[in-house]
């Protein structure tokens, strides 16, 4: 169970919600509502008041790079650090992650591949790879589809699909409202920073 | 060996051929090489004005007060140098606190090993310190400046290790070592190129002011080995400190911290 209690910086927030084990919420509202904001307060990355908790234990209860590893953001336009696809992954990753990578459409060789050489389709892809690989709990997506072909966004959704059956919880910014039709059984609309 | 007013006009002769040349060639220099040598010789006149009121005084609290004034400079300088530098008084106090602590750390070691009587002879203590602080501070104003660039290019990618779960350490480790890199090629080159390339300033002066070759290059050697720790040390510890001062204990990144 994923609790937000009076989450709030600045001109954002109180936000609540809480989320059981597989449900999925969908955050909608105009560009510059605060949904990223919202979604950056949950993993930690940006300072605010109010609670957050995990299955009852609070996030201040441990270090934020634990915290990051159950409660996992990914940012709408994902950051590399290396050169080779590879070493953004842990090393198990090519033989544990394969049904989802197939999944996403992607050829077993994209390990191998530079960064520098990847579309934004497939950066966007093999970022959600990398956020599922560390195994969260909790997934903040940011847009994770925005620039995907039709194809790739059914096999992303699938994918998802597949994880919150086994219990992920799924907190997502989309602006495509049959997404998050599909996707998410609950919404959070934002306007001006404030749940509306 | 000490030149006279006519001596020094001679070589001013030289700085002026060069301003007709710039402005015969319209490089737009005349102007700023004239001021440049106008301020040289007002500033180190009044140096050695200053300096020598100071050694006369026979008591140590002047001597380490115009040290203490020249390490204030050198934290205004690395401030002063920073394209994107850390908000409020961290600009200032955190290249300063790290470039003092260095430097007394070698000149420490300087003393002990050149012994001067007493310890704070100004003969010894005053270009020691200078000649540290001066390297001290152009690493660390490199360092820094090359860091705080780098974490501002690589934002998304240290967001996204941090995301992942990364700590802090983890995220900006690679950007920590090409600053500190960076930061030391200059001390570094200093050292390969001494005496096959330059002859070092201070061995100019002391050969030129009639001291024995091989004792000048001796002292040269212990001054370039105190140069390379202190820059060492003073590098190393500003680009930490700066990437500590740019994340917080929750190991979120804060660009907010930069002006």
């Amino acid at each position: 169970m994923l609790r937000i209690d009076s989450l709030r910086r600045g001109r954002f927030g109180p936000f609540d919600l809480a989320l059981a084990p597989g449900e999925a919420c969908a955050v909608t509202g105009p560009s510059g509502a605060g949904k990223s904001v919202l979604l950056r307060m949950v993993a930690d990355l940006d300072p605010s008041e109010g609670r957050v908790s995990l299955d009852g234990t609070d996030r201040e209860a441990m270090p934020a790079p634990l915290w990051r590893r159950q409660v996992t953001y990914l940012a709408a336009e994902p950051g590399w650090w290396a050169e080779t696809v590879a070493e953004h992954f842990p090393a198990d990753a090519p033989s544990r992650l394969a049904p989802e990578r197939e999944a996403l459409r992607l050829p077993p060789e994209v390990f191998g591949w530079p960064v520098a050489r990847l579309s934004t389709g497939e950066r966007q892809r093999l970022a959600l790879l990398r956020a599922l690989a560390g195994g969260p709990r909790v997934l903040l997506l940011d847009e994770p589809t925005a620039s995907l072909d039709p194809d790739s966004v059914r096999g992303a959704e699938a994918v998802i699909a597949r994880r919150r059956a086994a219990g992920l919880i799924v907190l997502l910014v989309s602006h495509d409202p049959a997404q998050v039709a599909r996707l998410a059984a609950r919404r959070l609309a934002v306007a001006d920073g404030r749940p509306a | 060996m000490t030149p006279g007013p006519l001596d020094l006009a001679l070589g001013a002769g030289f700085v002026l051929l060069n301003a007709g040349l710039s402005a015969l060639l319209g490089l737009g220099l005349a102007r700023t090489i004239l001021v440049a040598a106008c301020r040289l010789v007002a500033q180190l006149t009044l140096v050695g004005l200053v300096l020598r009121t100071v050694f006369g005084l026979g008591a140590p609290g002047p001597v380490v007060g115009v040290v203490a004034v020249m390490a204030l400079a050198a934290a205004y300088e690395i401030g002063a140098r920073q394209e994107r530098p850390l908000r409020g008084p961290w600009r200032y106090a955190l290249g300063g606190v790290v470039t003092a602590g260095a430097t007394v750390i070698a000149v420490a070691v300087g003393l002990a090993a050149l012994r001067p009587q007493p310890w704070w002879n100004p003969h010894a203590l005053i270009p020691l310190s200078g000649i540290v602080l001066g390297s001290v501070m152009s690493g660390i104003a490199i360092g820094l400046n090359g860091f705080t660039a780098a974490v501002r290019g690589e934002r998304a990618g240290i967001e996204a290790r941090l995301a992942l779960g990364a700590t802090r350490d983890e995220a900006l480790a690679p950007l920590v070592r090409s600053a500190i890199r960076a930061g030391l090629i200059p001390v570094l080159n200093q050292m390969a190129a001494a005496g096959l390339i330059t002859l070092p300033g201070m061995m100019t002066g002391q050969i030129l002011a009639g001291q024995d070759p091989e004792g000048a290059a001796s002292s040269q050697i212990l001054i370039l080995f105190l140069l390379a720790g202190a820059s060492g040390l003073g590098v190393t510890g500003a680009v930490l400190a700066a990437s500590r001062r740019l994340t917080d204990a929750r190991h979120r990144l804060r660009l907010d911290r930069l002006a």
